[in-house]
């Protein structure tokens, strides 16, 4: 044998489906809301110092980049959460049929636009 | 560490492009994974012009239409041809599925064809599957029983044969495994959906005696629970069957039920 193996084609070709594709959104969700969480425990701690430094903090909220990130940030815990009831149904036995589980995915990422939009507008 | 890229030598290159001689109305391209080892050099992709008013239904009669009166070099495996055997899985159109019961005029446009993902490639769409087969063979698929027979059938209820359904029909084609992006990064350690959804036929069956041996060994946070239900395996598998729902019971029996 000349040459060694080749590796077939993964990642390259394979279709994405709604529940892969749901279920990276988990994890990228999962990464983001770590760095999230950081970040909102840095925002208490400028309510701590005191009014001018907070007020960097008004200042950036206000930039569309910062509503961006903000609204972001609570979609992707929205989504997180969830999803994450989504798998605990999962794991108590439920919900593993292609239709449910397709369904279910399809009400989580509904579910998890609305809770962004009543966090924002309540 | 996780390689998404290809390694070097498996990068694609183009290949060549077959026309057909005729000018027929109702032309398909098909693309085709080639890999010779022989020649040393990347694999390519090969265009076909296949003639579908003389072509059969099926996306294996299309590849063994190719073989036959356009380019005999095209390896690809092929028994049954009515999904039964597992031969002729295979990457068509994005998804792992059996080409013996894909039909061709499902896929839009040209059909792509690969071979199972992430698999050391033996030759075209030809993957080697050693380590799959030895995954499967670690699991002891056979019934294990201290009992003697008695010369007839090992019987049993209903109920308990009817837990069997949803299992035993799999073929081990290993679509579900290779559609799998776990068993893609982990499996040489992962033991993969297709071996999963066997070892949870072996240890639900009523008349094994083996069923907390095969819970234990099964156990293992890289041979199990690498399954994040990402479930590429159900909506690959070409026999209807539900690998993810074997491993999410097998995950519950775990809890559920005392280990000795």
């Amino acid at each position: 044998m000349k040459s060694e193996r080749p590796l077939s084609p993964h990642l390259q070709v394979y279709k994405w489906q709604l529940s892969s594709l749901l279920s990276i959104t988990h994890r990228l969700t999962s990464i983001i809301n770590l760095t999230g969480i950081t970040f909102f425990a840095l925002w208490i701690c400028m309510l701590f110092l005191g009014e001018n430094i907070f007020s960097y903090y008004e200042i950036f909220a206000k930039t569309f980049i910062g509503k961006f990130i903000f609204i972001g940030f609570s979609w992707s815990f929205s989504y997180h959460l969830l999803n994450g009831i989504r798998h605990m149904f999962w794991d108590i036995g439920y919900g593993y049929d292609l239709k449910v589980a397709n369904l279910s995915g399809i009400i989580v990422l509904i579910l998890s636009f609305i809770l962004t939009f009543l966090a924002w507008v309540i | 560490m996780v390689q998404f890229n290809l390694p070097k030598n498996s990068k694609i290159k183009k290949g060549n492009y077959f026309k057909s001689e005729k000018n027929l109305k109702n032309i398909k391209k098909v693309n085709v994974y080639r890999w010779n080892p022989e020649e040393g050099v990347n694999p390519r992709i090969d265009t076909y012009e296949v003639d579908m008013d003389n072509c059969g239904p099926m996306v294996l009669d299309a590849l063994i239409k190719i073989k036959n009166e356009i380019d005999s070099s095209l390896t690809f495996r092929r028994s049954c041809r009515e999904g039964i055997c597992g031969s002729c899985a295979m990457n068509i159109d994005g998804s792992n599925t059996l080409a013996c019961t894909k039909s061709s005029k499902e896929i839009k446009g040209d059909i792509n064809i690969y071979p199972l993902p992430h698999m050391p490639v033996i030759k075209d769409l030809v993957p080697n599957l050693k380590q799959l087969y030895e995954q499967y063979q670690s699991i002891e698929p056979w019934i294990q029983s201290t009992k003697k027979s008695n010369g007839t059938e090992g019987l049993q209820t209903i109920q308990d044969r009817s837990k069997l359904d949803g299992l035993y029909e799999c073929i081990m084609c290993a679509c579900c495994a290779t559609s799998c992006p776990s068993y893609w990064w982990n499996g040489d350690k992962y033991l993969g959906p297709a071996v999963l959804l066997q070892a949870y036929r072996w240890i639900i069956d009523s008349r094994d005696e083996e069923r907390q041996k095969r819970l234990k060994k099964v156990a293992d946070e890289l041979k199990l629970f690498r399954c994040h239900t990402i479930m590429n395996c159900t909506n690959a598998c070409p026999k209807g069957l539900n690998p993810a729902k074997a491993i999410g019971s097998i995950k519950k029996m775990l809890v559920t039920e005392k280990s000795s």
